[in-house]
């Protein structure tokens, strides 16, 4: 299995009384001048790539980065800006064995032709080690703090892709005449050291139609949730399902899924350890109500009646809007929305995540929350040692081909650094 | 309960198969919905006593298809979709009532084709824009505050009647997806601020225009009637009192006789 360390980034100085009643949400309505404060951000933002620079020491196959806009729950505006500077890092400090997962730049609220530029010069940089994440992005950061319509989302998101997809590939000029982007004429420098392109990821909060487009186009989906394998198993047995429908094999490496963990000596001084900073990040961070995710418009009308023809209310179908604030710290440990305890239990419950939901990747958040420097390091530095190479190991022993991964970087696992060792 | 029919008139304009509702007697008369979708409400059955009322649905809602509104790309697209509706409805000139949304386009409609609008009602319309008075961000609301924001008197017997739902999920299901879509299908044209250059085409209406606006207005604030009669030249303000967005649901009694006597020519 693959293994990436994924960063929000997220501010982690929020008081203790946020939300206050009457803040409708974290994004786009905490007031900056309020809550902000710009020298704490420099912290932020060094210690945060200090972070996944230990990762990549770690023995981590993977550091990933994502796009969110006016919120404190995730800093980078362009997680290309960061993915150069790692990108560089990596490569002056020998740790070339690690992929830039960037999951990813926006498409439906920047010029598609200058994400295929930046994700270019990610890759030349890199010498190869770009994994493109092409998300279509929340709504409420594409609609709200970008000012895209709506209803125009989905489309601009699709003909973005194809657009980056030709500017990569194409051996002729060529001029674009879609619907949201026209240029006169097309001809991308650089190119992407890959060949024909970087592997794409599609990141998906459990959409049937994400899926059928990933399966469509053979492209490996990512199911981003902060509700633990649990909730994701009905959820990934759909996707398998169109996967089969589709004429595609079961390869684990189709499929990714995120998971917020927590590493420590003990399961008892790990859940004493990280309860504070789970329910940080889901009181506080993940405070976004589903207006803001799907303005009207945003999901398509078949999508829209199925949701509301479930039965279900829509708060327990939209992952975000879970009642969260009722839940404590151990009662999100106990549903496993995060995985937190000894190394023994993170490798059993991890591995039996990976094998429930037959997925080859995994993306861990190590930092989350208001956790502080030092003990963001320890849960890397432990994670690595004690259950990262166990990890690795799932799925070695099937003879399966990862078709979505950098190829230079396909034979694993690569030897962990002497620093993690040690 | 007056009887309706739903015409379907194809558009060679984007492809757009219209429907357009269709009941009453007496003269033409056009009637634009709100951004919420088509509702044949008693304002409407009203209009129906002495007009024979063409009611379209705007892209997307009511009886069109809901993927149509992907082809209407721009308010251009729209605007003319709805002169080839006229064109097709032989209404070479004919009155029109707009509600909120409906009003935008009665005004854009009226500006773009000023000899096409004998006369125009516009209630509560969106389509301007004021910094110190910005228009709530409706699309962006949870369905309790949105409605708390539409009406002032939430528990009047006749904003019950409106918000009435019926007792099927299924239907409930249904009316719900077709809100939502309905909000997505015309916030396509005022996303993400109602100001799509309206205030530099106002001054082409020729129309004789009643601007009509509920005094307590917490959607559009009622200082917008002004910014609308100041470009309007022969236009005329009525406020209602003790009313929310919506009059012709909140304060019918009122408004049903001045429209009526505005469309007699008073």
């Amino acid at each position: 299995m693959k293994v990436t360390m994924f960063h929000f980034m997220p501010y982690r100085d929020l008081p203790a009384d946020f939300p206050p009643k009457g803040l409708a949400s974290a994004w786009v309505d905490a007031p900056w001048w309020q809550y902000g404060d710009a020298n704490k951000v420099t912290d932020v933002y060094n210690r945060s790539i200090d972070e996944l620079m230990l990762a990549a020491k770690v023995g981590f196959d993977g550091v990933g980065l994502n796009e969110h806009h006016q919120n404190p729950y995730g800093f980078m505006c362009n997680p290309n800006l960061f993915g150069a500077i790692l990108a560089r890092m990596t490569a002056e400090q020998g740790l070339d064995q690690v992929a830039l997962v960037q999951l990813g730049a926006t498409i439906s609220s920047c010029p598609p032709i200058r994400l295929a530029e930046e994700y270019a010069v990610l890759d030349c940089i890199s010498g190869g080690r770009l994994i493109a994440g092409l998300p279509t992005g929340l709504g409420n950061d594409v609609s709200i703090s970008n000012g895209i319509t709506p209803m125009e989302h989905r489309e601009r998101w699709r003909e973005g892709v194809e657009l980056m997809l030709k500017a990569w590939t194409a051996k002729e000029f060529f001029a674009w005449n879609g619907k949201y982007t026209q240029l006169p004429k097309v001809n991308l420098w650089p190119r992407p050291v890959q060949e024909p392109h970087p592997p794409v990821l599609i990141p998906g909060a459990a959409s049937s139609s994400t899926w059928d487009y990933c399966h469509d186009r053979n492209f490996p989906y990512a199911y981003l949730s902060y509700f633990g394998g649990k909730s994701a198993e009905q959820v990934m047995d759909r996707f398998w399902v169109r996967a089969a429908a589709k004429g595609r094999d079961a390869n684990p490496y189709r499929a990714a899924f995120l998971q917020v963990v927590g590493v420590g000596e003990t399961d008892r001084q790990a859940e004493e350890e990280y309860s504070k900073h789970v329910e940080y990040f889901y009181h506080k961070l993940l405070h976004l109500p589903l207006g803001y995710i799907a303005p009207p418009g945003n999901a398509d009308y078949k999508s829209l009646l199925n949701v509301l023809s479930s039965g279900k209310n829509l708060l327990q179908i939209s992952d975000f809007t879970i009642d969260l604030k009722p839940l404590k710290a151990k009662d999100m440990i106990e549903r496993e929305f995060v995985v937190v305890g000894s190394p023994a239990t993170v490798r059993q419950k991890l591995e039996a995540i990976a094998k429930r939901l037959n997925v080859g990747h995994l993306m861990v958040a190590l930092q989350f929350g208001s956790m502080p420097h030092e003990q963001a390091k320890k849960n890397i530095e432990l994670f690595g040692r004690e259950v990262l190479p166990h990890l690795q190991k799932i799925w070695e022993d099937k003879d399966l081909e990862n078709h979505w991964w950098p190829k230079k970087l396909r034979k694993r696992p690569a030897k962990r650094r002497e620093m993690a060792t040690a | 309960m007056i009887s309706a029919t739903v015409k379907t008139i194809p558009i060679r304009h984007c492809n757009f198969e219209a429907k357009v509702k269709t009941a009453g007697n007496g003269p033409p008369l056009l009637y634009l919905h709100a951004a919420g979708g088509p509702i044949w409400d008693p304002f409407v059955e009203g209009l129906c006593e002495h007009f024979t009322v063409y009611a379209p649905h705007h892209p997307g809602t009511g009886e069109t298809a809901r993927e149509a509104i992907y082809g209407v790309e721009s308010l251009w697209d729209l605007l003319l979709i709805y002169d080839e509706i006229l064109d097709a409805l032989d209404l070479p000139s004919v009155p029109v009532v707009g509600t909120s949304f409906g009003g935008m386009i009665a005004c854009e409609l009226a500006a773009f084709r000023p000899e096409r609008v004998s006369k125009m009602i516009v209630l509560d319309p969106i389509g301007l824009w004021r910094e110190d008075a910005p228009v709530a961000p409706y699309m962006l609301m949870p369905p309790e505050q949105l409605v708390a924001t539409l009406y002032k008197h939430l528990d009047s017997s006749p904003v019950q009647a409106a918000l009435q739902m019926p007792s099927d999920p299924k239907q409930v299901a249904v009316i719900t997806a077709d809100l939502v879509w309905a909000l997505g299908a015309t916030g396509k044209f005022v996303w993400p601020i109602p100001d799509k250059g309206l205030k530099k085409r106002l001054h082409r209406v020729k129309a004789p225009t009643l601007i009509v606006w509920g005094e307590d207005d917490a959607l559009i604030s009622s200082v917008y009637a002004k910014e609308f009669a100041d470009r309007i030249a022969n236009s005329r303000i009525e406020i209602i009192k003790d009313c929310g967005h919506v009059p012709q649901v909140e304060r019918l009694e009122v408004l049903g006789p001045l429209v009526a006597k505005f469309l007699n020519g008073g």
